[in-house]
């Protein structure tokens, strides 16, 4: 058991397992903005065919895990990865971990989540969290978007260790096997490498649904959702839209906000005003999305729900989309060194 | 986003966690700030809940009216969808929906209704019992 173990909240739950793990081995640089910006964390997609809920889906970051992988390729962390078929075997493997006192983080479903809010608890399977000790019949966990650490009993560990459904997680645990020296020109290097995979998700995936094209494809759709679905159903899509967007774990304006500030952290490892007044273009972004999603509120909630409403977000979301398209296209002209 | 822009609603957080913001301080730097909720999430909140809550209501009107059998109604509960329930049962998703006949689940074997029921986390009784 890690007794000296210290817990970092963060926004979001991947991005706040990978930097407490980097941090409890005294790597004080690491943040939460900078996990997500090595990961090449920001992204958008709309999904009109996958229905969550009978919705579509949208996506305001990039694919639960990569953000992880990517991260850990990037700084050269050697990491280890398990999944299991049976619970008892899952349980055996972390205890065992725990008594060499190895930090351990664990993929979970929410909807079983005892110290989670009822509201919150949907079967949503990509939930990561830190053990970092047991207590007799309790897991000692450190859950990234708690303020504090946590406990979780053992049969609610093996619950939410073996959820079902979409991403089930399997007992898939994973933690660190060493961390070398990192040197400011390794993360300097995962730096650019982090900028230059997110212009290609952002501007350069083919199909209209992805990136900045993704966004204008949103808007264009959002104009036509009164008419073509009533009021009440559009309404249904807005909130969809409001949630994977601002629901907790986005800190705000759908990672925007996270992104922006990654890159004010770069431009101090680059000393590039250049890299500032980008940052400044994803706080105008993020601000931009705040707004767009109170219009979708007001509409959502019947006070402001007319078509020429529903224009107005989609004059918005074209806004952002072209924001975000200028925003990264200068990003993809930096020359960092 | 400004630090001191931070929405402070009530929302269902409450007594569970703050979350964290990225925002600008006094200096024009980022920093992290915590937010007890924000009405604009809550009011999307509220709504799916409503939502869920109608559906809930109109899976229980169509067990009473003899049209669907209580997994139907349980599976709502739980908040899943076939699949999902699929899954917990380990059973194939075209079986599951049988399920939801009601002459079907009227002849089901005591240890499908045991798989059930244990997902459910209620009896077979109170499973089989369920009128709507």
């Amino acid at each position: 058991m890690q007794t000296n173990y210290t817990h970092t909240q963060s926004a979001h739950c991947e991005n706040g397992v990978i930097t407490n793990f980097i941090r409890s081995y005294g790597h004080d640089f690491m943040t939460e903005p900078l996990a997500f910006g090595l990961g090449s964390g920001l992204f958008y997609i709309h999904l009109p065919f996958i229905k969550v809920n009978g919705l579509p889906a949208f996506a305001f970051r990039t694919m639960p895990g990569l953000i992880f992988k990517r991260t850990c390729r990037s700084l050269k962390i050697d990491v280890e990865s398990k999944r299991f078929r049976k619970s008892e075997k899952a349980q055996d493997y972390l205890d065992n971990l725990l008594q060499q006192d190895k930090l351990v983080g664990c993929q979970v479903g929410v909807y079983n989540l005892s110290y989670f809010p009822k509201e919150y608890r949907f079967h949503f399977n990509a939930h990561n969290l830190i053990v970092y000790g047991k207590d007799g019949n309790d897991y000692l966990v450190s859950d990234p978007v708690m303020e504090t650490v946590t406990k979780l009993s053992v049969e609610d560990m093996n619950t939410v260790r073996f959820a079902k459904g979409v991403y089930a997680p399997h007992g898939h645990l994973y933690y660190v096997n060493d961390i070398g020296e990192i040197s400011k020109e390794d993360i300097k290097k995962g730096i650019i490498k982090g900028i230059k995979r997110n212009v290609r998700d952002m501007l350069h995936v083919p199909g209209p649904i992805t990136g900045v094209s993704g966004i204008r494809y949103t808007a264009k759709k959002v104009k036509g959702w009164r008419d073509k679905l009533g009021p009440r159903r559009a309404g249904q899509y807005l909130g969809q839209i409001i949630r994977m967007q601002e629901e907790i774990g986005t800190g705000g304006g759908g990672f925007r906000f996270i992104y922006a500030a990654f890159l004010e952290q770069a431009a101090g490892y680059f000393d590039s005003d250049d890299l500032l007044s980008i940052s400044d273009d994803f706080t105008k972004a993020g601000d931009m999305w705040r707004e767009s999603a109170m219009l979708m509120a007001g509409a959502l909630r019947g006070r402001a729900s007319e078509q020429s409403d529903y224009d107005k977000m989609h004059d918005l979301l074209n806004d952002i989309s072209e924001v975000e398209k200028v925003a990264f296209k200068r990003l993809s002209k930096l020359k960092l060194k | 986003m400004k630090k001191e822009e931070i929405p402070q609603d009530k929302s269902t957080l409450e007594n569970f966690t703050k979350e964290v913001y990225y925002v600008k301080g006094k200096e024009g730097r980022y920093e992290t700030g915590l937010s007890k909720g924000w009405s604009v999430k809550a009011e999307a909140q509220d709504s799916a809940w409503d939502d869920i809550h109608n559906d809930l209501e109109e899976a229980r009107l169509a067990v009473k009216n003899g049209k669907k059998s209580p997994i139907f109604y349980y599976m709502k509960k739980e908040l899943m969808d076939e699949a999902i329930l699929a899954s917990y049962v380990g059973m194939m998703k075209f079986r599951v929906k049988r399920h939801f006949k009601p002459w079907v689940f009227k002849r089901l074997k005591q240890s499908a209704l045991k798989k059930y029921a244990s997902v459910f986390k209620i009896s077979v009784e109170e499973l089989k019992s369920f009128e709507g």
